[in-house]
């Protein structure tokens, strides 16, 4: 199936018989049962407003494309969406709507926030058929509930994406990354912490144990006007003076580590399970060492945690209990994601049961 | 505005519920008699007024589930209170309701620099939460203009903004987790010192709900390390076209102020002569401020001056010190205070896409003639949360109605042009029967569904949010059920 309208998509809902499997660019990796629907027929920016910080697009709208766009303009998604082909071995172009439907954020999301809070609004054909829209296309909304939360990251479950409206940002003038060579992991986790109750505005904070396979590298990533990035890297750089840290400023070099950490490319081609945790980040070293992973791999000043594992590892039984879930991002062992507590799980069914009383929406994923 | 018929088989009841209540409470906690009831008549919504059946204050999670499962069991509605801060009526009581307040509930549980939270109990004030962490060089962001009084329990109810959140975002963007009753009496964990939401976003769904999904008693907020520092620069313009236009410029110039203000004539009149100011007299007036260091702040104030040059401005004025700085904020924090010394007034809080300003404010000029009431124009304007101040005299008869006939329809045109009816402030009773105008019967539909789940019964703050006429059907089917 792929819809080319709004009313087509709601259409084909409503007189669906079978579960249906909703696909955007098909590059996360998610194999379900089911009947395939393909989004990429609602395609386009319907609205984009540089001076308004507002840009509105058809849900299966390739992110390529709107992010062509909004360079044109010198702003970006601030959030910085993970690219997750290189890590699941998938190919195909990601599509806002899948960006969207699975929360996907990147390592400035420890600054900024995260995919949903730059969500404005969406339209969304729930379970039934029905057209549904929420919020809409201006920064401050509180009217009615927040809808546009709840359906961002809920994964298709809940309803089928039309469009969604996002809250863009100025890419700044320069960035630059302070380089902290040879800490262990429970140092690095408490320079980033250092780093981070700093006032100097870190928009990236990643530790790799292994770097890009030459040893341990801690990376602090600073943006804005070329003043500001100069005199605060200097201050940073100060803070760390007894470590021995470098000042990478090619604007190609610091986005190329960026994308690396964005897209966990320390795990590329590697076997196993691949596993994100999100957790306490000053707990992060201690995770990581109940988890018992090969290759760990800390963003978010070590709040989340890639884990490589052999495949079929029951990592939730090796974490016990913690402050955070973990999800199963690649592999097919254990549940994607982690089991809620009675309560909350009795709220998330309640929700479905709600959106998609024939439970034919993703089945089997989520609620 | 209308309010349900109170449920004569509850006022019958009184004093069983108020026997069952002192049962799980403290005796003083626990308040029945009329005259001390009226306390909580109202919140800052003040033209309406009803005192509820009985006020409870609890001191604890335990208290407040042992309260929601004793209304529970005998089918008697709950309205939750902050600090009745609400300019929306989000906290009004009705006669057949027990008033669940936070007000005993304001302790700070945990504060970790390291991984930049604060857990606390919700009755704690908004201001409260920067004081206690910025000698240690944090603060909390939100900061709505009610912070000294309004309670986070509030804030979280209503997802309160503020005049910072251009750059920090509202109170969704700086809640990490919460503890919450459910109106059984169930408390549940939600969130917590972590990131990202597990499974659906549940804790975006709860903030913003104006209490009728649960009662938030714990919060886990994200703090921030203060910046460096920070200046203001006052800009007056010709006229509101050109005010909208540098805004739009600064925005697109890559620079993001903290706060972009916006006055128009009306209002810098009124502050004028209450405040003594020294604002220029002109058509409209910016306050932009940046935050960083004093090199920082200079470079972006540098680019932000010469965007404004660019647009003729009557006034360009930069805080030297301190002391200029507080000048500069002093016409604009003192804006509504100069209002309710010449009428009385009602707040708006429509958001409008920024592009749409120079419209809407002739627009709101051409409404306000028809209508013969005064409106000046104060406003977030990086973010195009619009304040109207509708000014009024409450004692003259039918001037309210005429009030809220106009605020009604600067709302709609909000909506016409993209927007929404409330920004920041929330639809509590004051907007609920315009939601009819931005939402299609399945929107709200979908939104009442997310109560079912919530609150099967519908006894969480009933009467708000949602057209009466729309939620009538299942606040019905609670009442049969008893």
């Amino acid at each position: 199936m792929r819809p080319e309208t709004e009313a087509d998509l709601a259409e084909m809902i409503a007189s669906a018989t079978r579960p249906i499997r909703v696909r955007g660019g098909g590059t996360r990796g998610v194999n379900l049962n089911g009947e395939m629907l393909e989004t990429g027929g609602l395609s386009g920016i319907t609205l984009y407003e540089p001076g308004s910080l507002t840009l509105v697009a058809q849900a299966g709208t390739p992110l390529a494309e709107i992010e062509a766009a909004l360079a044109a303009e010198g702003q970006r998604l601030a959030f910085e969406p993970m690219d997750h082909r290189g890590l699941m071995g998938t190919s195909g172009a990601p599509t806002i709507g899948g960006v969207v439907a699975a929360n996907v954020s990147g390592p400035r999301r420890v600054s900024v926030g995260a995919c949903r809070d730059f969500m404005l609004g969406v339209r969304f054909v729930d379970g039934t058929g029905t057209l549904v829209k929420n919020g809409g296309r201006v920064m401050k909304n509180v009217t009615g509930y927040d809808l546009v939360k709840l359906m961002t990251g809920s994964w298709g479950t809940l309803g089928i994406l039309t469009e969604v409206s996002l809250k863009v940002l100025p890419t700044p003038e320069r960035t630059a990354c302070i380089m902290i060579d040879g800490l262990d992991d429970s140092q690095a986790i408490a320079a980033m912490a250092r780093a981070l109750r700093s006032p100097f505005e870190v928009s990236g904070a990643a530790h790799l144990p292994n770097g890009m396979g030459d040893g341990p590298v801690t990376m602090l990533r600073i943006e804005g006007f070329s003043g500001s990035v100069r005199y605060r890297a200097e201050q940073l750089a100060a803070l760390f003076a007894d470590m021995g840290t470098r000042i990478e400023s090619d604007a190609d070099g610091v986005a190329e580590h960026w994308a690396q950490i964005r897209d966990v490319a320390p795990f590329h081609g590697t076997p196993g399970d691949v596993w994100r945790v999100s957790g306490r980040p000053t707990t992060g070293a201690d995770l990581a060492r109940r988890s018992g992973a090969k290759a760990v791999m800390y963003d978010w000043g070590g709040g989340l945690i890639w884990m490589s594992v052999p495949e079929g590892t029951d990592l939730r039984a090796r974490l016990g209990d913690f402050d955070g879930h973990a999800t199963l991002v690649r592999g097919s062992g254990q549940p994607k994601f982690q089991p809620e507590p009675a309560e909350l799980a009795a709220l998330s069914h309640g929700l479905r049961q709600r959106f998609d009383p024939r439970g034919i929406l993703n089945t089997g994923l989520m609620g | 505005m209308q309010m349900p018929q109170p449920d004569a088989r509850v006022l019958s009841l009184k004093e069983q519920i108020v026997s069952r209540l002192r049962k799980v409470l403290p005796q003083d906690a626990v308040i029945s008699d009329e005259m001390e009831t009226r306390a909580y008549e109202c919140d800052a919504l003040t033209a309406y007024k009803c005192p509820p059946l009985a006020a409870v204050l609890p001191a604890s999670t335990q208290e407040v589930s042992d309260v929601l499962r004793v209304c529970h069991d005998m089918g008697v509605s709950v309205v939750p209170r902050g600090s009745g801060t609400s300019l929306a009526g989000g906290a009004l009581p009705t006669a057949d309701c027990v008033l669940l307040g936070v007000a005993r509930m304001t302790e700070v549980i945990e504060t970790d620099y390291d991984n930049r939270i604060i857990r606390l109990q919700t009755g704690r004030t908004n201001l409260s939460v920067t004081g206690a962490v910025e000698d240690d060089g944090f603060f909390y962001a939100p900061d709505p203009s009610s912070q000294l009084a309004c309670a986070i329990a509030g804030n979280i109810a209503m997802n309160s903004g503020g005049a910072h959140c251009l750059k920090y975002g509202v109170t969704t963007n700086n809640l990490l987790g919460i503890t919450m009753v459910q109106m059984d009496g169930t408390i549940m964990e939600i969130g917590g010192k972590h990131l990202d939401a597990g499974g659906y976003d549940l804790l975006g769904l709860i903030c913003g709900s104006e209490g009728q999904l649960g009662v938030v008693t714990e919060a886990t907020l994200r703090i921030l390390p203060k910046p460096e520092g920070a200046r203001p620069v006052l800009m007056g313009f010709e006229s509101n076209e050109v005010a909208g236009a540098c805004v739009a410029d600064i925005i697109k110039a890559g620079v993001l102020p903290v706060a972009i203000e916006f006055m128009d004539r009306p209002c810098i009149e009124a502050t004028e002569a209450f405040a003594k100011a020294g604002y220029p007299m002109c058509e409209a007036l910016l306050i932009v401020e940046v935050e960083g260091s004093p090199a920082e702040i200079d470079e972006q104030l540098a680019l932000i001056l010469e965007i404004a040059r660019r647009h003729n401005p009557v006034e360009l004025r930069e805080a030297k010190d301190a002391d200029e700085a507080g000048r500069i904020w002093l016409g604009r924090k003192s804006a509504f205070g100069a209002m309710g010394q010449i009428n009385d007034y009602m707040c708006l809080d429509g958001t409008i896409p920024v592009s749409e300003l120079p419209y809407v404010l002739r627009r709101i000029g051409e409404m306000s003639r028809e209508y013969g009431l005064d409106v000046a124009n104060v406003f977030h304007a990086g973010d195009g949360n619009m304040h109207p101040l509708i000014l009024f005299d409450a004692n003259k008869e039918g001037d309210l109605e005429l009030c809220e006939a106009l605020g009604a329809d600067i709302l709609r045109l909000c909506v016409e042009v993209g927007g929404c009816l409330t920004g920041e402030h929330g639809v509590g009773i004051e907007k609920r029967d315009l939601m009819v105008d931005q939402f299609a019967p399945a929107d709200l539909e979908a939104q009442m569904a997310v109560k079912d789940v919530f609150d099967p019964a519908w006894l969480l703050n009933p009467a708000k949010v949602f057209p009466l006429a729309a939620s009538e059907s299942r606040r019905s089917v609670a009442l049969a059920a008893e």
